[in-house]
């Protein structure tokens, strides 16, 4: 189980929109993680400097975070390494494959009203649906 | 300069989002998947929240004509429907459901230090740099080439 947050996750969810609103306003660029860090790997891209920085700055928000609220950051994630491996590699090829991930398809190309993004939004929120509802119901669980 | 502060200001608010909206937790978002069981709506609002802030800022940026830095917005400019971009969203889909890690929150992840995550984030990149590798044809019908 874990609880309900609906006020802290729309104030989390309207500072990912205030991120996203940034990079379009001061660089006229989409705020996609998948793209913002596949472009630092080989062939690294010309303008690698505000990628780093911007990847350095979400590797950076839970220290901020625990200086500044005291609060530890709940988390549960599977010990099943072999799993996580192969979830990384899925999540990693999928996202840069199809274009974009939860911020570009997602945050970023539904507000740009773009239908190619509503699809792959679609198509990837429904086979999450189905891929959890096998593993918890439908193999054993 | 500008730039790089920029980028690492964004990145820092976007990260600040994703920790306190729940999302760098993954067993919070398996939840939010888990429609027949522990399910928690929390995912939908934190979309809700970036969507309705950016639907709105974007309006009031493009307004202005240019960005402040650059010259002007690379906004993405496909509109088909290629099988690249659905086969992508679907293995993506598949990865997502099994850790429950999309790429900011498992990136964000790592100074928590789990060891799924530290597993994770490698692989991702891996994954990422092949996709980078595969030819711009593959998936793509012939007569759709040019």
């Amino acid at each position: 189980m874990t609880e309900f947050t609906p006020v802290a996750s729309a104030i989390g969810g309207a500072m990912i929109g205030l991120s996203a609103v940034m990079l379009m306003l001061f660089m006229g660029r989409i705020a996609g993680i998948s793209g913002i860090a596949s472009r630092l790997l080989p062939p690294v891209a010309e303008d690698y400097g505000w990628r780093l920085a911007f990847v350095v700055g979400l590797i950076a928000a839970p220290i901020v975070y625990q200086q500044v609220s005291e609060q530890p950051i709940e988390q549960t994630v599977s010990g099943d390494l072999v799993l996580m491996g192969l979830a990384g590699l899925l999540v990693g090829f999928g996202s840069v494959f199809g274009g974009g991930c939860t911020s570009g398809h997602g945050v970023c190309g539904l507000s740009r009203l773009s239908v190619r993004s509503l699809i792959a939004t679609v198509v990837f929120m429904v086979v999450a649906f189905v891929t959890v509802f096998l593993v918890r119901h439908g193999l054993g669980g | 300069m500008a730039r790089i502060i920029l980028g690492l200001v964004a990145g820092l608010v976007f990260g600040l989002g994703l920790v306190i909206s729940g999302m760098s937790n993954p067993a919070k978002v398996l939840n939010f998947l888990d429609l027949f069981g522990t399910w928690d709506p929390s995912l939908a609002f934190v979309m809700g929240g970036a969507v309705l802030v950016t639907v709105i800022g974007y309006r009031l940026v493009w307004a202005r004509g240019t960005p402040l830095i650059d010259a002007r917005f690379e906004l993405p400019a496909k509109t088909d429907l290629d099988p690249r971009l659905l086969s992508g969203a679907a293995v993506f889909g598949v990865g997502w459901g099994l850790g429950g890690f999309c790429p900011g929150p498992a990136l964000t992840a790592i100074p928590l230090g789990a060891s799924g995550t530290m597993i994770f984030v490698p692989a991702m990149l891996i994954g990422m740099w092949l996709a980078r590798q595969a030819p711009a044809g593959l998936l793509t019908p012939r007569s759709a080439q040019s």
